[in-house]
């Protein structure tokens, strides 16, 4: 009777417990890892539009990256995206370090900045992409209707319309709106350092500069670790903001082209030519993928070693 | 929050030259991050001669009509709708599936704990972005492209690692006292978690959900590639048509900005400290 009940008692708990577990279970290996997995193995195979085809091997890697079709724009897409990594590791990663530094010095005000720096971060990309759209336009945007104001008219720039411009003014609209994240991850981790390092950095006579750059820095390679590899994963992932503001051919000419945008094109084609092509597509997803994982994994493994125990 | 308020701190006085040029500078990047956004709402206000001629003055605020074509003539109220029912209805699927999973393994131990733990856990890295090829064909042979519940069984996916993880992470801090004493009174498994785990558990989550509602109620990627028809697309995907309809009245583009700008922007002003927590939880120790 003792162990029936016992028995009785654990499959009820088992059974709990399954059905704790299985659903959110269920819900991931259907709409995360069978797409993921299948995406791996449908670049393995030609494509007819929409209809999979023979398996043909590593064809579809092969032509991405070195096809005459495809390479050029593969690799020009790619610099792009390394451009806008760095870019933004400047202009959004280390103003946002300097802007938490600023914060976590507490002068007058700084509970309402902290606020205001990453209002913009709640914001849509799409919203983002318009209204900075809308304030770069040539003739009546806000940004050259206040360089005529500061008498600085011969610095008008059609922003958007011409190569040598296009990328940077995307890229700093993507700073406008993302600049308070690493700001905020970075006075969460200055917050840890305790206050007895910096007190007695003080008594040795650092000045501001350099308890910033030799204490502080080294001491929040965890937030380093953390906003360096979200920035790379986003900066080959980027494709909301040059769609929205430079269009799905990356114009220019191409000058805004990244690897989201190539991908999206290849896998469902544009207005001009609406052809769809999976094979090729599911390629250059699967390189992107093993690229951002292996880049990604070694940034977060070399800065994991530079970490200091607070 | 902070560590050391105290109003005049010794490591950082505030009159000293250092913390006035913080201060400058802070003021200088928060007019930055905060002008375009005025300025947004501003034109809103303004007829599109009015923003040509004089972009940077303050309107009267009485002219409306901007808003009142927008309410009577766009799509943008339906495609507001839209994304208030699938992101509410994907948040709350998350909370509920995210906070069951996340009990079972925060709670009891059974064989292959830690590997679904894992399993889990490695969600939060993967760009599901890139398997949207595949992800098209199942929607299309489950015959959910195109509609609502397409987008929100995807969302609630999406959203299951990080609420697994915040999730998991509150519910083991929960002393194993709690359940044992409701044991002991004859408690049965889904009473404790009811009625003295969850109502303990509704601070992570808030944060859990944030962190879920933020990037899918402004997600444009998915329902670009799966909602084609114009009356069940969502808010920032209608807000690109929009857009595209009235390219030359900047008026009404500013003032369709705005409308999409507002519900975030007024939650956020009222629980700003819950936002940061909430969409910096995971990369913040």
């Amino acid at each position: 009777m003792q162990t029936d009940y016992k028995n009785r008692e654990r499959r009820r708990r088992a059974a709990w417990i399954a059905f704790l577990i299985l659903p959110p279970l269920a819900m991931m290996l259907t709409f995360v890892v069978w797409p993921l997995l299948s995406a791996l193995s449908s670049a393995f195979y030609r494509w007819d539009g929409m209809a999979r085809g023979d398996f043909i091997g590593l064809k579809n890697f092969a032509d991405v990256l070195v096809g005459d079709h495809f390479a050029a724009l593969t690799w020009r897409a790619f610099r792009h995206n390394l451009f806008v990594f760095f870019a933004l590791f400047v202009v959004q990663n280390s103003v946002g370090f300097l802007l938490a530094w600023f914060i976590y010095r507490e002068p007058f005000g700084f509970r309402f900045h902290r606020v205001a720096i990453f209002m913009p971060v709640i914001l849509s990309t799409v919203l983002v992409g318009f209204l900075w759209k809308l304030f770069l336009d040539p003739n009546f945007g806000l940004i050259n209707q206040f360089l005529d104001m500061a008498g600085l008219g011969h610095l008008r720039q059609p922003w958007l319309g011409q190569e040598t411009t296009a990328l940077p003014a995307l890229v700093l609209a993507n700073a406008w709106h993302w600049v308070g994240f690493p700001a905020l991850v970075y006075l969460a981790g200055m917050q840890r350092i305790p206050r007895e390092i910096l007190e007695a950095a003080k008594l040795d006579g650092c000045n501001g500069w350099q308890m910033l750059t030799r204490v502080v820095w080294p001491l929040v390679t965890p937030s380093t670790t953390i906003t360096l590899t979200l920035l790379f994963i986003g900066a080959f992932n980027w494709f909301e903001l040059p769609y929205i503001m430079a269009g799905l051919d990356g114009s220019p000419y191409g000058s805004t082209d990244v690897l989201g945008l190539y991908f999206y094109r290849t896998a469902f084609g544009n207005q001009s030519a609406g052809l769809q092509d999976f094979g090729h597509g599911n390629a250059l997803a699967v390189l992107m993928f093993l690229f951002i994982a292996v880049v990604a994994t070694v940034i977060t493994q070399y800065l994991r070693r530079r970490e200091i125990a607070l | 929050m902070t560590s050391h308020a105290a109003t005049n701190d010794p490591l950082f006085p505030r009159s000293s030259a250092g913390s006035l040029i913080a201060a400058a500078l802070l003021i200088g990047n928060t007019v930055l991050m905060l002008y375009p956004i005025v300025i947004m709402v501003f034109s809103a206000f303004k007829t599109t001669a009015e923003i040509f001629d004089a972009p940077f003055s303050l309107p009267d605020f009485t002219y409306v009509e901007n808003f009142a074509r927008i309410w009577g003539e766009t799509s943008l109220p339906g495609y507001f709708v839209n994304s208030v029912v699938i992101t509410g209805t994907s948040i709350l699927l998350t909370l509920i599936l995210g906070t069951m999973g996340a009990y079972g393994l925060a709670r009891y131990s059974f064989p292959g704990n830690s590997a679904i733990f894992m399993f889990f856990l490695a969600g939060l890295m993967l760009p599901l972005k890139l398997a949207v090829i595949p992800l098209f064909l199942q929607m299309r042979d489950f015959g959910l492209l195109d509609t609502r519940l397409g987008l929100i069984l995807i969302y609630t996916a999406m959203g299951l690692p990080s609420t697994i993880f915040i999730m998991t992470g509150f519910l083991r801090t929960l002393p194993v006292e709690l359940e044992e004493a409701a044991r002991i009174d004859g408690a049965s498994e889904p009473r404790i978690m009811f009625s003295i785990m969850l109502p303990l558990s509704i601070p992570p989550m808030v944060i859990a959900a944030i962190q879920n509602a933020v990037p899918t109620w402004n997600d444009f990627f998915f329902p670009l590639v799966f909602i084609q028809t114009d009356a069940r697309k969502t808010l920032p995907q209608g807000l690109s048509v929009f857009m595209g309809e009235y390219t030359t009245n900047w008026g009404m583009l500013f003032a369709g900005l705005t409308i999409a700008a507002l519900p975030l922007t007024l939650v956020y002003i009222l629980m700003s400290r819950q936002f940061i927590r909430g969409m910096t939880a995971g990369a913040v120790k």
